[in-house]
């Protein structure tokens, strides 16, 4: 897959019978799945399950040979509908997918899914992207898996129980017909550590074997009258079922004494941070043995009502800590209170942030506050707080994310910032993908971004009077539905918008995986079928394919061009250029593995003479390359820092063709390094060096003389 | 709330603060690996991600010593991110990632090594100011020493340089000899060869990164002094700086005929010693010759202009390619080209034109309309072949006509009646005056650039010419500058002249 390699992944994937996995979270559910005799595996990238999705990639020939299907489905939807699969067929399947974005968009496939039930267990791992970190909007997938009804566990960060849970999530997706959700937390997903593996096992039934013998159950479909009895089967059936097999199997854990009259309910996945909240507090140490009494759901849709009423009884009052809202599980846990007719205070958001990650420190501040409320005599003596200092937190600045060092998409925004300037200011609809960070200085572009592949949907309301609206759309976003939703809305409605394709050959914000579009050849997959292509067949004549994207004086025309052009309906221009962090990671060892076997070699970068640099930094308001930085003047005259270029530079060409097409200055120089030289390179520089040396020492010599 | 535990305890805890592509997860990889064979069970997360892109990244790791073979002990519950206070080692890749580490409160003063480089990786409300935006370094620095037990600070990036390393390998270094760690020198060695991946340059880094943690940066040697002359003319400037400047002024008018001897030759110089003897004149001596000592720089800094001859001379000279292959680490056996994007308009040939040329060629529509194809686009000059780099030699020469040129005119009237105003000013308060010759620096740059700073300068020496003899001359020109620096599109600059205009009705 696309220019990374996982092969020392796959062979972890490959470990059997009692030899210790050592690796990421993500990865172990990864070996997790295989070992539960997963039939078919899918889903989208994105972080923080990408890691998933490329190992998987990467393991065909292990797939191959234990029976496992894999697809690169072209969204979530389209993973979220391959679970009809385990419809009918006793075929385990899991998807995974970035969440909650990856869950709205399957949205669909899932309410269908979850009406009609499953045979085989049906498992979606869902990355939710939450707190510190994330680049969407912060809500819940608890939300989906109540509204849909399908079971959402949230196991406590360890390895075996991860890869225990796993296995259990099937059994459970199938003792209850319901498919479950298993939320993989951002740290969780990137989290080390180990656990002894159990072999690989082969699905008792292929994909294959279940397309050769089809199975059809009419009531399964979700069509009137089966759409009714799907409700009340969900009640009267499926809910008791999996409150049975969550009690049975004991999915939920219980940490510290029987007795107390306070106690903590905590979402699995917040487990660690909590032990580690009250070990500050004096409550618990590193292995565990809390003070008080701890009931971790790791199962946290469906609660158990009798587990809730055994915890809660006898308690004054208990701590509930659920990140994020609205907080369901605590409205719940009020609810299973009173309809329990105990006493117990459920304490929750009242001590606790509603919004926002519950990180170590606000752990420790929640706990300390419920404690103080309700076991005063064990709350712990309050250290003096260390004052924050204002000068500092003025002095350090932020650093919102940017485009890489020599990214393709960083002329087409300089290009645009260009272009404003002479066509005023643009209303440009931003898409979900790298390009994004054009919001951010320098560049200062994008309006608005409603979703991965929307920017030209986001852009249909203007009709046009005078100028333009612009849209933006990664290659990512065109094949996972921006082809249709975008392009074939614009065409259809003939809305005169300027969509800007960019072309980087990957889906490169999710980590590089190859779409249909990408130039790889891929053994796998099928790729090499050209946007411009398809926007044509949508009925489309005014596109430009610009092949380079650093021609930034071409870029800015052709969009000055679309903007003016009299031709009626979207236009669209392609802008093609790869993605220069995989390009590199292609291309850098082989240039230097050609320049150790002695071939010609030639590097190119970018320079700034610091003696012709005024230190206005006009360069990095239309660039923000981090190879392009500042350095204190070296002139003891001029005050301003210079901008210098470091080692880091990929030659793009940027810097050059920015400082021509705005008319910057002409500090800017190009150095083309040639590592092996052939002999008519060499005999070239020599020549030259004797004449263009002998000149400047006469010349260094006359500057002696008029010299100080 | 920020909550101390007692200092003995069998948790070891860990937080790097790096930005993407400096190796922040590869260095957490091999403490990773150095824990976990030196009987501790470790567990390391990251949020991944947005790193790659310029953003900063939190690693963290946590270890705690393995239980003996067969004892009955639980598994350790380890926390996933750092809870202030209970950072025991706090490992930052640049100097305001320090500072981050300070803000969040992972360094305390009762527990915390610091590890941190003290070089910057500018953001980029920094790098993009119009003038100097750059954040207080000592301001991190001292703070570093206040308020962590213990801080290790040098400059990690020109170690990895020297190195020829990234700067994890140094980060991993000077972890290692801090000797907070209780694990010995070959174990991390160990670990950067288990990694496999570039050990030379790695293990050399480490090396540097170990010694440094130790012995702090190297020495720098002390710079030469090269204010002596070395010419007769040289000598005869100084006598005239010695004999008519202040003490503080005279490093500045140093350089000042240093730079202009340079650009030009002595006589320009010596008018440049005589304007600034004639602001001497009217100096009262206040904030140790302020007016001289800005006069010095910024006469020096304007007669100086950028012209294509100057552009040119300063591309060809044997010290700027010595520079170049410096920079690019040109290495023996290596050749390189250098290739220049220069742009010059029809308007920066007629400003190194004989005056009468020069004027009529660039007010001549019929001119202008038949050159336009030829100055839209830039050129790519490659000045180590030998056609451009006579193309430009030749223009360099034209230095000696440089006198007669239309520029050369046009910016003395300037110079004059700036430093007219400023003599207006000076009479009765040089602090003012000494304001209004910082106005200098607004006016920078090539082609638009140039253009811009210049039609700043004019509006805000136009505000000017109504506040001679006025209180807050100076604090008024001071806001005026600082506003005309504050953003490309002018905006604060006319607020503030408004803020003015409105003021005075």
């Amino acid at each position: 897959m696309a220019e990374r390699s996982f092969k020392k992944e796959v062979e972890q994937l490959r470990l059997g019978d009692g030899q210790l996995f050592e690796g990421e979270g993500i990865l172990a559910i990864t070996k997790g799945l295989l070992q539960a005799g997963v039939a078919y595996v899918g889903g989208y990238q994105g972080s923080p399950i990408s890691h998933l999705m490329d190992v998987f990639s990467d393991a065909d020939p292990l797939l191959r040979e234990l029976g496992v299907h894999f697809v690169s489905n072209a969204s979530e939807a389209a993973a979220g509908a391959m679970l009809a699969a385990s419809v009918n067929y006793p075929l385990r399947g899991a998807v995974a997918w970035k969440s909650v974005v990856g869950t709205n968009v399957a949205s669909d496939a899932l309410s269908n899914l979850a009406s009609g039930g499953v045979t085989g267990g049906a498992l979606i791992i869902i990355g939710e992207d939450y707190g510190e970190g994330s680049s969407i909007m912060q809500e819940r997938t608890h939300a989906f898996a109540m509204k849909s009804q399908m079971w959402l566990l949230d196991p406590r960060p360890n390895l075996p129980m991860m890869v225990d849970m796993v296995e259990k999530a099937f059994q459970l997706s199938e003792a209850s017909r319901t498919p479950v959700m298993m939320e993989m937390r951002v740290r969780s997903c990137h989290m080390t550590g180990s656990f002894v593996a159990k072999d690989n096992r082969r699905p008792p039934m292929t994909v294959g074997q279940a397309a050769a013998n089809p199975k059809r159950d009419i009531s399964r479909i979700v069509l009137p009258p089966a759409n009714f009895v799907h409700e009340i089967e969900k009640i009267e059936q499926r809910w008791p079922a999996a409150l049975k097999f969550i009690a049975e199997q004991q999915l939920n854990e219980w940490f510290g004494p029987d007795q107390d009259e306070i106690g903590i309910i905590v979402q699995g996945g917040l487990f660690n941070g909590l032990n580690r909240a009250l070990e500050l507090l004096g409550l618990s140490d590193p292995y565990g043995a809390t003070e008080i009494p701890v009931y971790c759901l790791n199962v946290t849709y469906p609660l158990l009502p009798e587990e809730v009423r055994s915890f809660c009884a006898g308690k004054k009052a208990v701590l509930i800590l659920e990140e994020g809202q609205p907080e369901f599980i605590e409205h719940e846990l009020n609810t299973l209170v009173r309809q329990a007719d105990l006493q117990t205070r459920i304490v929750g958001k009242e001590v606790m942030p509603r919004a926002g990650e519950y990180s170590a420190k606000v752990l420790v501040d929640g706990v300390a506050a419920f404690l103080r409320a309700h076991a005063p005599a064990r709350a712990p003596a309050l250290p003096a707080e260390v004052p924050a200092e204002a000068d500092l937190a003025s002095t350090v600045p932020g650093r919102p994310a940017g485009f890489c060092t020599g990214c393709p998409e960083r002329p087409i925004f300089a290009a645009m910032k260009l272009a404003q300037r002479e066509v005023g200011e643009l209303h440009v609809s931003g898409d979900i993908g790298c390009h994004i960070f054009s919001i951010f200085p320098p560049f200062n572009i994008g309006n608005t971004t409603m979703g991965y592949g929307l920017g030209t949907a986001g852009a249909s309301a203007f009709k046009a009077e005078g100028k333009r609206a612009v849209a933006m759309m990664g290659d990512g976003g065109f094949w996972h539905n921006g082809l249709t939703s975008g392009i074939g809305n614009a065409q259809f409605n003939q809305d005169d918008t300027v969509t800007i394709v960019i072309d980087n050959g990957y889906s490169a914000a999710t980590g590089g995986q190859d779409i249909l579009s990408s130039r790889a050849e891929n053994q796998t997959r099928v790729t090499n079928h050209p946007i411009e292509k398809a926007v044509r067949g949508m009925g489309i004549d005014w596109v430009r394919t610009l092949t380079r994207t650093y021609d930034v004086a071409k870029m800015r025309d052709t969009l000055k061009e679309a903007l003016t052009s009299t031709t009626k309906g979207p236009k669209v221009i392609i802008a093609q250029s790869e993605c220069m962090l995989n390009k590199q990671r292609r291309e850098k060892p082989l240039a230097s593995k050609a320049a150790r076997e002695g071939k010609r070699v030639v590097r190119e970068r970018f320079g700034v003479d610091p003696d012709t640099c005024t230190g206005d930094h006009a360069c990095i308001r239309l660039s923000g390359c981090p190879s392009l930085s500042i350095v204190p003047n070296p002139d003891p005259l001029r005050e301003h820092p210079v901008t210098h270029i470091d080692n880091s530079c990929v030659g793009c060409g940027n810097c050059g063709e920015v400082a021509h097409a705005a008319v910057l200055c002409p500090s800017f120089y190009k150095a083309s390094i040639v590592t092996n030289p052939t002999r008519w390179d060499r005999f070239k520089a020599q020549v030259r060096h004797a004449v263009i040396g002998w000149l400047q020492q006469s010349q260094a010599r006359k500057l002696a003389l008029r010299a100080y | 709330m920020t909550t101390s535990t007692p200092p003995a305890r069998e948790r070891i805890t860990i937080a790097i603060l790096a930005l993407g592509g400096e190796g922040g997860g590869v260095l957490a990889d091999w403490i990773n690996q150095v824990a976990n064979e030196h009987g501790y069970v470790v567990q390391g997360t990251s949020i991944a991600g947005v790193a790659q892109r310029t953003g900063s990244t939190v690693y963290y790791i946590e270890m705690v010593k393995r239980a003996a073979a067969g004892a009955n002990r639980a598994e350790p519950i380890l926390a996933m991110m750092p809870a202030p206070g209970d950072v025991d080692i706090v490992i930052a890749s640049e100097l305001m990632e320090a500072g981050r580490a300070i803000l969040r409160g992972f360094v305390t003063a009762d527990r915390t090594t610091l590890i941190g480089s003290t070089h910057r990786v500018y953001a980029i409300s920094e790098k993009a100011a119009l003038g100097d935006g750059t954040a207080a370094a000592q301001r991190i620095l001292d703070a570093a020493e206040r308020r962590s037990a213990r801080f290790i600070g040098f400059d990690m990036a020109a170690a990895a340089a020297e190195a020829g390393s990234v700067v994890s390998s140094v980060m991993f270094g000077a972890l290692a000899g801090s000797g907070v760690l209780p694990f010995p020198r070959e174990a991390f060695e160990d670990a950067i060869r288990h990694g496999g991946k570039a050990l030379e340059t790695n293990l050399n880094g480490f090396g540097l990164g170990f010694q440094r943690a130790r012995d702090g940066d190297a020495e720098r040697p002390a710079p030469r002094d090269q204010n002596e002359p070395t010419t007769e003319a040289g000598r005869a400037l100084r006598a005239i700086i010695d004999a008519s400047l202040p003490h503080s002024a005279r490093p500045l008018a140093i350089e000042g005929v240093k730079r202009l001897m340079d650009y030009q030759n002595r006589s320009y110089a010596e008018l440049y010693l005589s304007r600034l003897a004639a602001v001497r004149a009217l100096d009262d001596g206040g904030n140790d010759w302020q007016l001289t000592r800005n006069a010095a720089r910024h006469i020096a800094l304007w007669m100086s202009y950028e012209d294509t001859i100057r552009v040119a001379d300063l591309k060809v000279r044997a010290a700027r390619s010595a520079r170049v292959s410096n920079e690019v680490r040109l290495a023996p056996g290596q050749v390189m080209a250098v290739t220049e994007y220069m742009h010059p308009r029809l308007q920066e040939i007629c400003d190194i034109l004989p005056r009468p040329l020069g004027r009529f060629l660039r007010d001549s529509a019929a001119v202008r309309r038949l050159t336009e194809p030829l100055f839209r686009a830039g050129r790519l000059v490659e000045t180590t072949s030998l056609r451009w780099f006579l193309a430009l030699r030749v223009i360099a020469g034209l230095r000696s006509i440089r006198p007669r040129t239309l520029r050369y005119h046009e910016e003395q009237l300037r110079i004059d009646g700036w430093l007219t105003l400023a003599a207006r000013f000076a009479e009765s308060d040089s602090e003012a005056a000494a304001e209004l010759i910082a106005c200098q620096q607004l006016i920078k740059g090539y082609s638009d650039t140039y253009e811009r700073g210049l039609a700043r300068f004019e509006a805000v020496m136009s505000e000017a010419r109504n506040l001679v003899g006025q209180r807050n001359a100076a604090a008024r020109l001071r806001t005026l500058r600082e506003a005309a620096l504050a953003d490309e599109n002018g905006d604060a600059l006319a607020c503030a002249v408004s803020a003015r205009s409105a003021g005075q009705a």
